[in-house]
C-alpha cells in the first residue's frame, strides 16, 4: 500500500491534463499521499529526543536518563550512512527509534514519506551478535522474515540461495549455525536482513564482535552487497576508519546525551578497496571525525 | 571405536565390582537372606517371578507415563500463560514457587482419601510431583528468549502467535526438556509413593508385600525392576529430545 503513492508522484503522466484524475486517485490512496513531497530526502531525522524514564530502565537508578538529545540529519535513498560515536552515546537508541522498536520522546523520524511510530515491516536489521536461530538451518534462518511476511515460496528460496552465494556460503545452506564461524554467522544474518528486499537496512555495530581481518573482509562484502541490492543503509559503529571506509556520509555523535556533533561527507569514490585507507582524502576524513569526537584537539587541524 | 568401548567398558567394570562386593559381603559376613539376599538369589527371583514383575511393572509404567503426560499437557499451557501475561505471572508464579516447597509426599494420604486406591490417585500424585519442574523450567525458557530475536520478529510486524510459535517456543524447548527430565524421574517416585500409601498392584505394592512376607529376594528383584523402569522412561524422554530438538549438542558436551 505504501508503495503506491510514491509511484504516483513520480509518474510523468501525473503532470498536466490528467492531473485532476491523479489527484482523485491520490485521495483514494489515503491521506498518506498528501505527506509525500518529491523533493524531500528519503529519510529525515528532526530534533529526535529520547528520555528513558526510571521505570523503563532495568537498572535501579531513579533518575530518568537522556539517551538522545536532539539528533538531526537527512539521507537519500541508496546512501550508506555511518552513525559514529563513543559507546553508550545513544546511536543504537536512535537506530531502534528509526526501526520503530522504541518510542521517541519528541521529534520526528520520516522514512520514505512516513512518520515512524511503530515497526513498518520493511526494514532489515542486523545486530551486533548474529542472533541466528540454532534450531534452523542456514537457509531457513535466512527465510525467517519471508515466513513471517507469508511470502515463503520458491522465489524466496531462490533469492535466499542467491544471497548466500553472494556472501560465499553456497556450501553451507543446510548447515546449522553453530557449525559456522562468527564471521560466517554474521554473513547469514546479513542475508536474513536482506531477504525481503527491505527499503532500509539498519545495522547495529554488526562487525564489532569480529576480529580485525574478518571485519575488513565484511566491510568489502557489505559494499559489494549494497551495490548489488541498492539498499539504503544506516550503520552504527564506534570505529572511525570503518565509518569512513563504508559511508557516503558520517554522522558523528557527541558523548551522552548524544546530539549530532558533525556531519562529514565522504567524497571517496565507489567502488572502494582497502587501498583507499592510505590516501590523503581518507586520512583527512579520519582526522575530521577524530576532531569531532574530541580524540584530537581541533587546533592541530588548523594547518 | 576406542571411545565407545571405554564408554561401555568402564561402567561395566564398576557394576561388576559392586556386585562382587555385594556377594562377598553376603557370603563372608554371614548376612541372612532376609536382610540381604545374595545377587544370584535376586537374579533367580527376578527370572522365576518375571511374569509377576512384568505385569506389576506395566501398572507402574502406565501410572508414571500417564501422570507425566498429564503434567506436560497441563504444565506447558500454564507456563505459556504465566510467561506471557504480567497479571497471571504476578498472581500465580510466586504461589507456584511456594507450593513447590510443600512436600508432595505428605499429600499422598490426603489424595488417597479423595480419589481412592485406584489409578486416579496415582495419576494425581505423579502429576503433582512432575508438574512443578515442567512449569518452572518452561517459564524460565520462555522468558529467556534472546531479545534480538524478539526485536527481529517485531520489526517484521510478526503476530503474537507467530512470535510464540516461531521464536519463543523453539527457543524454550531445551528448557522444557530439562524440566521434563527432572519430572520423569520424579514421576517414578510419585507412582511408587502412591502405591506404598494404598494400592493393590504395581511394583511399589509388590515391594511392600514381598518385604511383609520376608521374601527379600523378590523385594530386591522388584527394586531392580523399578530402577530399570526409571532408566527406561528417562531414555524415552531423552529420545524425544533428540527427535524434537536435534540442533542441541549431545548431552555430555553440555556439562
Amino acid at each position: 500500500m505504501h508503495k503506491r503513492p510514491l509511484r504516483l508522484v513520480r509518474k510523468p503522466g501525473a503532470v498536466g491534463a490528467p492531473q485532476r484524475k491523479s489527484k482523485i486517485r491520490a485521495r483514494a490512496a489515503g491521506d498518506r499521499t498528501l505527506q509525500v513531497f518529491p523533493l524531500m530526502a528519503f529519510g529525515t531525522i528532526r530534533n529526535v529526543r529520547k528520555v528513558f524514564s526510571a521505570g523503563e530502565l532495568t537498572s535501579r537508578s531513579a533518575e530518568p536518563v537522556v539517551a538522545l538529545d536532539d539528533a538531526n540529519f537527512d539521507f537519500d535513498e541508496g546512501q550508506l550512512i555511518a552513525l559514529l560515536g563513543p559507546s553508550g552515546c545513544g546511536k543504537t537508541t536512535l537506530l531502534r527509534i528509526v526501526a520503530g522498536l522504541i518510542q521517541k520522546t519528541s521529534g520526528s523520524v520520516m522514512i520514505g514519506g512516513r512518520e515512524v511510530t511503530e515497526p513498518l515491516g520493511d526494514y532489515g536489521f542486523v545486530f551486533q551478535q548474529p542472533s541466528l536461530m540454532p534450531w534452523r538451518s542456514v537457509i531457513d534462518n535466512v527465510l525467517f522474515p519471508m515466513e513471517i511476511l507469508k511470502h515463503s515460496d520458491r522465489a524466496a528460496r531462490e533469492r535466499a540461495t542467491h544471497l548466500l552465494k553472494l556472501v560465499g556460503l553456497s556450501d553451507f545452506l543446510q548447515a546449522r549455525p553453530h557449525q559456522l564461524s562468527g564471521g560466517m554467522q554474521q554473513r547469514v544474518a546479513l542475508c536474513r536482513a536482506l531477504i525481503h528486499e527491505p527499503k532500509l537496512l539498519l545495522m547495529d555495530e554488526p562487525f564489532g564482535a569480529l576480529d580485525e581481518l574478518t571485519r575488513l573482509e565484511m566491510n568489502d562484502l557489505l559494499l559489494r552487497i549494497r551495490k548489488e541490492t541498492g539498499a539504503t543503509v544506516l550503520f552504527v559503529t564506534h570505529s572511525i576508519s570503518e565509518a569512513i571506509y563504508l559511508a557516503d556520509k558520517v554522522i558523528v555523535f557527541s558523548r551522552r546525551p548524544a546530539r549530532v556533533a558533525t556531519e562529514i561527507p565522504v567524497s571517496l569514490p565507489y567502488p572502494r578497496n582497502q587501498q583507499i585507507r592510505f590516501t590523503p582524502a581518507f586520512t583527512q576524513a579520519e582526522r575530521q571525525a577524530s576532531v569531532a569526537l574530541g580524540v584530537v584537539p581541533a587546533t592541530e587541524t588548523a594547518a | 571405536m576406542n571411545r565407545i568401548a571405554s564408554q561401555i567398558g568402564y561402567p561395566l567394570i564398576g557394576t561388576v565390582f559392586l556386585i562382587a562386593l555385594w556377594a562377598f559381603m553376603c557370603v563372608y559376613g554371614n548376612i541372612p537372606t532376609v536382610v540381604l539376599p545374595t545377587p544370584d538369589k535376586v537374579l533367580h527371583a527376578f527370572i522365576a517371578r518375571f511374569d509377576l514383575i512384568l505385569s506389576e511393572g506395566w501398572v507402574t509404567l502406565k501410572e508414571t507415563l500417564y501422570g507425566f503426560i498429564l503434567a506436560l499437557v497441563i504444565g506447558i499451557p500454564m507456563a505459556v500463560a504465566v510467561a506471557n501475561s504480567r497479571a497471571l505471572n504476578l498472581m500465580f508464579y510466586p504461589l507456584l514457587i511456594g507450593l513447590q516447597s510443600v512436600p508432595k509426599v505428605a499429600l499422598a494420604p490426603i489424595i488417597l482419601v479423595w480419589l481412592g486406591t485406584g489409578m486416579e490417585s496415582k495419576l494425581a500424585i505423579v502429576w503433582l510431583v512432575a508438574f512443578f519442574p515442567i512449569i518452572v523450567d518452561t517459564v524460565a525458557g520462555l522468558r529467556s528468549t534472546p531479545r534480538e530475536l524478539l526485536e527481529l520478529a517485531r520489526s517484521l510486524r510478526a503476530t503474537p502467535m507467530q512470535v510464540f510459535l516461531k521464536v519463543q517456543l523453539p527457543a524454550a524447548l531445551p528448557f522444557v526438556f530439562t524440566g521434563a527430565k527432572v519430572a520423569i524421574t520424579l514421576a517414578v517416585i510419585g507412582a511408587v509413593i502412591g502405591e506404598f500409601v494404598g494400592s493393590s498392584e504395581g511394583l511399589g505394592f509388590l515391594l511392600l508385600s514381598a518385604t511383609s512376607q520376608l521374601d527379600s529376594p523378590l523385594a530386591f528383584a522388584a527394586l531392580f525392576a523399578l530402577s530399570f523402569l526409571g532408566m527406561f522412561v528417562y531414555l524415552l524422554v531423552e529420545l524425544a529430545e533428540r527427535l524434537a530438538a536435534p540442533w542441541l549438542p549431545p548431552a555430555p558436551q553440555r556439562h
